[in-house]
């Protein structure tokens, strides 16, 4: 399923004296089976813009496409259940939405609320519980009596067990040890490559972004500033810079160096610590000196 | 050796007698000012050791000392004068409707006259630069800006050593930089000792010392180099190592001798120069 | 909605009544719900709105905005006003109308008692408009103050009020954050008969719950962390300043009831 937005606009609290112009002039397209990094500042309008992939907000002018529904401006518009159904949105500390008595209660609270019965729940219950890592037992447990990390994992295990197609994160691994978080985005990624599920990243995280999406999205102040490959965002980095944006780990130190040497390593910046060694090692092994 | 300013001793604890040990037999120092990291996954204990030092928790067995001072429930309150802590959430540790209210709320605690509270705030929220957000209220306040209030509002009680209980945690690259920007500089300006419990590797490279848990137990206590050169061994233990310490690495196995004490990006950036000026 | 209704909300601007002592404040309002029953002639009844009036200039604040804010509690004047037309049955018969005979008495009578009402509302939505809810925190406990010596437990009312206040925000924002992930999977707040919306209130309501209290023992424990030991010994940050300005409001609010005595039948 393709979401594509033209001309998107969106208005805080519009015609108050409390009007907030939030998102403005956004035209993207989030294609069919992608992994799509979105990134920018606390208050660039991240999180405004992923509401509206499954409508929760309604642009106040312009009009996105999520499949074959359209929204625009008009009032309040009808089928959104069922686009909610296949965009699944994991929001920032999705463990604060647990509410049933056990796990497998809470995972199946979405699929039946859009119309699945309690037996086919249960069983997307159970195949939800292990692609997020956790086994059967938990299912008759509280979630109130698990720890922060296993408890996020359940959160998210009520989205996938809904099976939507685009699947919109917003910054899912924040808290998280190093460990949980590189579990979490393992997982997320294999759902997109095995699972031709689609991959909205919303992350603070420039490593993350390079590593595993294929397209890019910068937010600046309510607009998008850029859009493309990791490699095409990543080229110009003193823009990301300018921004006061992070640039990844890599690219920081590459630049640093460069700085040192007085002159380019490389024929780009290294989005991976693997082609900064390479970078690096065909720096070493050049005789001459620029 | 400087002054051990916390010191545990074979220290247990359990949050229910039928719950398994949170911490087990855990022995260690911090010697006055200095910037000790205490790293762990999730679930190693390391919150604990931090509600240990102030008295929200007691030993089961063993004893803490802050300041030469034996943790009982007759001289919790002494300790807590010692000892500043600030928390994991911002919002939950705001008791003011106003910033300068709430760096206040503990100086009231502590019975100090007015005129003296009004220079305090000032002065604290000076050290944190945000001394243009007096009546700020803390919903128009990101999450960086609340926990340097938050730290405005323990130094505010002159505390000999702080705590940062996973207090970077929850917050943006940028609050992040904002509040360990804060903290370096009142390490080198006032003779604070300061504890941050943490599993940011980036944050406990920038401490003195890094004690690392596992189990509930002490897995292994050294200089942030040492630590690092673990490498597989931090892996395993569900952390991360430091990009340095990655490159370093990765340059190594590409047959590059490079010493793996190497931590600082700057001084890998010199080295690697170096080196290509010696080829 | 929300934004549009002004009774309770403090709008900040600068002026002689925004500066007062919030304690002057709250015994002048409270006063004020007794001078009003003073008034019983045209004359009173006039020198009572022309106080108020004068009380609203010197707040600074917009006239047609308190109007526009206050618009819902006109409706409940109106209907006391035709209350009063419609059932007092008093004085030379007006207007008879079928069923609907309308007295002088009942005119009179509906008139007084809706600019009654509209003065006191008008009074009391001043304070709120002038004074921070913090303010108006302190104002109380400070003359609750007395109430100690009866064991009333002022200080922590007022610091449970306070707290309260500091966390609406947060959980406004919290409330938004959970109504819009449990739509996410599938549950509609607005749509459907009365039991299947009471029923969606359900994944709302226990996180809320859960997530308040678990605030509710962190701040315990910072507020721990940072000697909080009760109200014993404690200092006070927040300055009230009694100056002559309040003094003086005090003063003319004295001396119009004086007057309102002297001049009503």
């Amino acid at each position: 399923m393709e979401i594509k937005t033209k001309h998107l606009e969106y208005v805080y609290q519009k015609n108050s004296p409390f009007e907030k112009r939030a998102l403005y002039n956004i035209n993207i397209t989030i294609p069919e089976n992608s992994y799509t990094a979105i990134i920018g500042h606390t208050g660039s309008g991240k999180s405004t813009l992923l509401q509206h992939f499954n409508g929760l907000l309604q642009p106040t002018s312009g009009e996105i496409q999520i499949g074959d529904l359209v929204i625009g401006s008009e009032k309040k518009k009808k089928g959104l259940k069922s686009i909610r159904k296949k965009v699944g949105i994991v929001f920032q500390f999705p463990e604060h939405q647990l509410f049933e008595e056990t796990v497998e209660k809470d995972i199946c609270f979405g699929p039946m609320n859009f119309g699945l019965s309690e037996e086919e729940a249960k069983i997307r219950a159970k195949k939800a519980l292990k692609q997020v890592g956790l086994n059967e037992e938990f299912l008759q447990k509280s979630p109130f009596d698990l720890s922060g990390g296993q408890m996020r994992r359940i959160a998210i295990a009520g989205v996938l067990a809904m099976k939507p197609e685009v699947l919109v994160l917003d910054e899912p691994t924040a808290g998280l040890d190093p460990r949980g978080r590189t579990e979490i985005m393992d997982m997320f990624y294999s759902l997109y490559k095995q699972h031709g599920i689609s991959i909205v990243l919303v992350t603070h995280s420039m490593e993350d972004a390079s590593k595993y999406a294929d397209h890019i999205i910068v937010m600046h102040k309510g607009t998008v500033y850029k859009y493309g490959t990791p490699r095409e965002i990543f080229d110009s980095p003193e823009e990301l810079i300018k921004l006061g944006l992070d640039v990844p780990e890599s690219i920081r130190f590459q630049l640093k160096l460069e700085e040192k040497i007085g002159a380019q390593i490389g024929k780009q910046p290294s989005i991976s610590i693997n082609e900064l060694t390479d970078n690096i090692l065909s720096y070493l092994k050049r005789g001459d000196i620029q | 050796m400087a002054n051990k300013f916390v010191q545990f001793n074979n220290v247990s604890f359990r949050y229910d007698e039928e719950a398994p040990y949170a911490l087990k037999n855990v022995s260690f120092s911090v010697f006055e000012g200095e910037w000790l990291a205490i790293v762990g996954h999730n679930g190693s204990g390391k919150s604990t050791l931090a509600k240990l030092m102030n008295g929200l928790l007691f030993p089961e067995e063993g004893d803490v000392y802050i300041n030469h001072l034996k943790l009982s429930e007759e001289l919790v309150w002494d300790i807590r004068d010692q000892v500043g802590m600030v928390f994991q959430n911002p919002d939950n540790q705001f008791v003011g409707t106003t910033v300068q209210d709430d760096v206040a709320f503990g100086l009231e605690n502590h019975g100090i006259p007015r005129d003296e509270m009004v220079e305090r705030v000032h002065e604290a929220l000076r050290h944190v630069n945000m001394v243009d957000f007096l009546d700020q209220e803390p919903h128009h306040l990101s999450g960086g800006q609340k926990q340097r209030v938050a730290i405005a509002s323990v130094l505010a009680l002159r505390p000999k050593i702080i705590i940062l209980d996973e207090a970077t945690s929850m917050l943006d690259p940028r609050g992040r930089n904002e509040v360990l920007e804060v903290v370096r500089e009142l390490k080198n300006k006032e003779n604070l000792t300061i504890i941050s419990i943490t599993h940011d590797l980036d944050e406990a490279a920038k401490a003195d010392r890094i004690i690392v848990m596992n189990k509930g137990q002490v897995y292994r206590e050294g200089l942030p180099e040492d630590i690092f050169m673990m490498d597989d061994e931090l892996t395993k233990l569900g952390l991360d190592i430091p990009f340095t310490t990655k490159l370093v690495k990765s340059l190594r196995e590409n047959g590059y001798d490079i010493p793996k004490d190497i931590l600082q990006e700057e001084k890998l950036v010199d080295y690697i120069w170096k080196l290509k000026q010696n080829i | 909605m929300m934004e549009k209704m002004i009774f309770g909300r403090y709008i900040p601007v600068e002026s002689v009544i925004h500066r007062m002592d919030p304690r002057a404040k709250l015994i002048i309002v409270f006063l004020f719900i007794f001078v009003v029953f003073l008034a019983n002639n045209p004359m009173t009844y006039g020198l009572l709105g022309v106080f108020t009036f004068i009380a609203l200039l010197l707040s600074n604040i917009k006239i047609s905005f308190i109007i526009k804010g206050l618009r819902f509690l006109f409706w409940l004047i109106l209907f006391t006003f035709l209350l009063h037309i419609f059932f007092t049955k008093e004085g030379e018969l007006l207007v008879s109308w079928g069923f609907i005979k309308i007295y002088e008495g009942g005119l009179i009578q509906g008139i007084y008692i809706s600019l009654r009402f509209f003065f006191l509302i008008l009074f009391t939505s001043l304070l709120t408009l002038t004074t921070t809810p913090i303010e108006i925190t302190d104002g109380l406990e400070s003359l609750l103050n007395p109430l100690k010596k009866l064991k009333f437990p002022v200080h922590e009312l007022a610091l449970m009020l306070s707290i309260a206040l500091r966390f609406i925000p947060t959980l406004m924002d919290e409330t938004e954050k959970i109504m819009k992930a449990q739509q996410a999977r599938g549950v509609d707040f607005s749509e459907g008969s009365l039991t299947t919306r009471a029923k969606a209130i359900i994944p709302l309501l226990i996180p809320l719950f859960i997530n308040a209290f678990k605030r509710a023992d962190e701040l315990a424990t910072a507020m721990e962390a940072r000697g909080y030991r009760g109200g014993e010994g404690r200092t006070k940050y927040r300055l009230l300043k009694w100056d002559l300005r309040d003094t003086l409001a005090l003063l003319i609010l004295i001396a119009l009831s004086v007057t309102l005595i002297l001049l009503r039948n």
